[in-house]
């Protein structure tokens, strides 16, 4: 079961009347204690921190003097902000192309490596390892290099005699560079549709193949209704995920969401307005922004699972 | 793909037939031939793709070892020359020597690596073992914080530390992993929990040994494959992690590796490229040297989050 399918599971049934009989309790004075970290770390740096910003939205704070509750001016503000517009539309293009273009190649390069191929581990492991390297500034400034106007990328393009631009230093192909970095770890994912691959009984292909079906009909009737629990989880995690990259945009635009905002991240505009201008209210209102984006992006993908998320249970 | 042959070889009309032989032996060869094809075709693909992703850290690899002037219009991955200053230029290019900032970062890995383990395993066992009142509300409640945005909490968390006095050290950084925050790690370790027989604790329980003595005793050894997973993947995402060690460490003399190379930087644009490149070999080595050798908890870590 992963994570969502958990939380799938806790949604309380119409209906349903939960029982409580003694014994569900009796281990109470044991639970206090062995969950004690979690408990002070839930309430002191996540849902205290959660409740904090949201009341910090609605003011005025430098870190300096006391925040000085301004009602909904940061709001107003916000709405005629250009460059949080411009964030806005960065971040949500980078999540809505880069998140199902990793997905379809992990997707993609799994059902390629069929089980019991030779060499399947050796693939396998060399795929994955960029998905772990990838977060890092290293990379980043790597892909710097890659893209740059005298980078790898361009030094490949003149053996063809192709004079190409600055990848990172142009508007138009500064944030393709960043999608291209998110497909380059598609390992990840690929890993868990690889496990996924393995829990299909062989015999629905071996019978769709007595039947006549096509290599890509088996994998449109059989692989893909009962891959999708797996791909809705890589979807959901991938979003939310994708929605709060910063590093690499950071990296490449050396924290400017340069050029010409082109890779304004959302959570480097934030960035600069909480620990670059000290603006901490607006930050949070920014945050909250986030904070929306996010659970909205997953509720809608939750209520759009019931079209095509097949769950045999 | 199923063998043709075998379906054929089991009708029996045809198997009567004289001249069935040879043509069962030609649609064979040309099935196993179109096999073979298609195989060499995946092979190849698969070759090309893994070269065309390594392509560019090998070339990073490639260039740290160029002299200066050499790196660009060069993509190259064969040494013509060989030099090793970029690495000695790199060592001392900042304020502090690069193994001052290597220095931090593994005592921050090394404190959240503990902390996870400790906190993630304690709660973990409280979920799956344990009954207590709002088990569900809490459990929930954990696992929403697994897809919270870090950015919503990063404010006030800023707040308490400074107010704590502890912007600039790695407190922020390791305090919280004491605190099972990261709430992946929790639920992995339920997730392995349940799949040890219960009857080991009930067996125990009947001896009389408290909670405390079925942790230590049972569950913890029972656990070392899924507390190396968390290990290896706190070390990974710990040593790569950049946008809290920048907020929470501000001093030169504090920056791990990941906030020391981007001081390399240079807004000007007159970085010492080779000297950048080698340093960032440098801090991709312990990736991938946990990549090497735990490769396979790795592997199992992420497959079992995801399964269904």
């Amino acid at each position: 079961m992963s994570a969502l399918n958990e939380l799938r599971a806790l949604k309380p049934s119409k209906g349903a009347k939960r029982v409580r009989d003694k014994s569900d309790t009796q281990d109470n004075k044991a639970a206090a204690v062995f969950l004690a970290p979690w408990l002070i770390g839930f309430f002191a740096i996540t849902l205290g921190p959660i409740v904090a910003s949201l009341y910090l939205s609605f003011t005025n704070y430098n870190l300096l003097q006391n925040p000085q509750f301004t009602g909904l001016t940061n709001i107003e503000r916000m709405v005629q902000d250009s460059d949080l517009g411009s964030s806005l539309v960065v971040t949500l293009t980078y999540v809505v192309v880069s998140v199902p273009l990793q997905l379809a190649v992990a997707l993609a390069i799994a059902v390629l490596l069929d089980r019991g191929m030779r060499g399947l581990s050796f693939y396998r492991s060399v795929l994955y390892l960029p998905s772990l390297l990838g977060g890092s500034v290293a990379i980043a400034v790597l892909w710097r290099l890659v893209f740059g106007g005298d980078g790898l990328l361009n030094a490949l393009l003149a053996i063809f005699g192709i004079h190409g631009p600055s990848w990172i230093g142009s508007p138009n192909t500064a944030l393709g560079t960043l999608i291209v970095l998110h497909i380059w770890t598609f390992g990840a994912p690929m890993v868990i549709f690889l496990a996924g691959l393995r829990q299909i009984p062989p015999e629905f292909y071996e019978a769709a193949s007595t039947d006549g079906a096509t290599k890509w009909r088996q994998f449109r009737s059989i692989t893909l209704p009962l891959l999708s629990p797996i791909v809705f989880f890589n979807f959901v995690l991938g979003i939310i995920g994708a929605f709060q990259s910063f590093t690499q945009a950071y990296v490449i635009s050396n924290g400017s969401g340069g050029p010409t905002n082109s890779t304004l991240f959302i959570t480097l505009y934030l960035y600069q307005k909480a620990f670059g201008s000290l603006q901490m209210g607006y930050a949070s209102a920014i945050a909250w922004l986030l904070l929306l984006l996010v659970a909205a992006a997953t509720a809608i993908n939750f209520w759009a699972s019931k079209y095509w998320v097949f769950y045999d249970d | 793909m199923t063998d043709q042959s075998t379906t054929i070889r089991t009708t029996p009309s045809v198997s009567g037939d004289p001249d069935y032989s040879s043509r069962r032996d030609a649609v064979r060869s040309a099935s196993l031939r179109r096999q073979r094809l298609s195989s060499i075709g995946k092979h190849t693909l698969l070759v090309v793709l893994s070269l065309v992703m390594l392509y560019p850290v090998l070339w990073m690899v490639a260039s740290s070892l160029r002299p200066d002037g050499y790196i660009f219009n060069n993509p190259s991955l064969i040494l013509d020359t060989f030099a090793s200053e970029n690495y000695t230029n790199g060592w001392s290019a900042l304020q502090q020597p690069f193994g001052t900032y290597l220095l931090n970062s593994a005592i921050v890995v090394v404190g959240a690596i503990l902390g996870n383990l400790l906190s993630c395993s304690l709660a973990a066992y409280a979920f799956a073992r344990l009954r207590f009142r709002f088990k569900r509300l809490a459990f929930g409640a954990m696992l929403v914080t697994m897809m919270l945005p870090i950015q919503v909490l990063i404010i006030p968390q800023y707040v308490i530390y400074a107010q704590l006095g502890w912007i600039n050290t790695f407190l922020p950084l390791i305090v919280p992993k004491f605190l099972a925050t990261d709430g992946f790690f929790v639920f992995l370790m339920v997730q392995f929990i349940r799949g040890i027989p219960r009857e080991l604790d009930e067996a125990a329980r009947i001896d009389g040994a408290g909670h405390a003595r079925i942790f230590l005793q049972i569950m913890l050894p029972l656990m070392k494959p899924a507390l190396a997973t968390a290990a290896i993947f706190t070390f990974i995402w710990t040593w790569n992690d950049f946008f809290s060690q920048l907020i929470f460490v501000t001093e030169p003399d504090k920056y791990t590796s990941s906030v020391a190379l981007r001081q390399f930087i240079d807004p000007t644009g007159q970085s010492d490229f080779g000297a950048l490149f080698a340093m960032s070999v440098v801090t991709l080595v312990p990736v991938f040297l946990a990549f090497l050798f735990g490769q396979r908890f790795l592997l199992r870590g992420i497959a079992t989050s995801g399964g269904k």
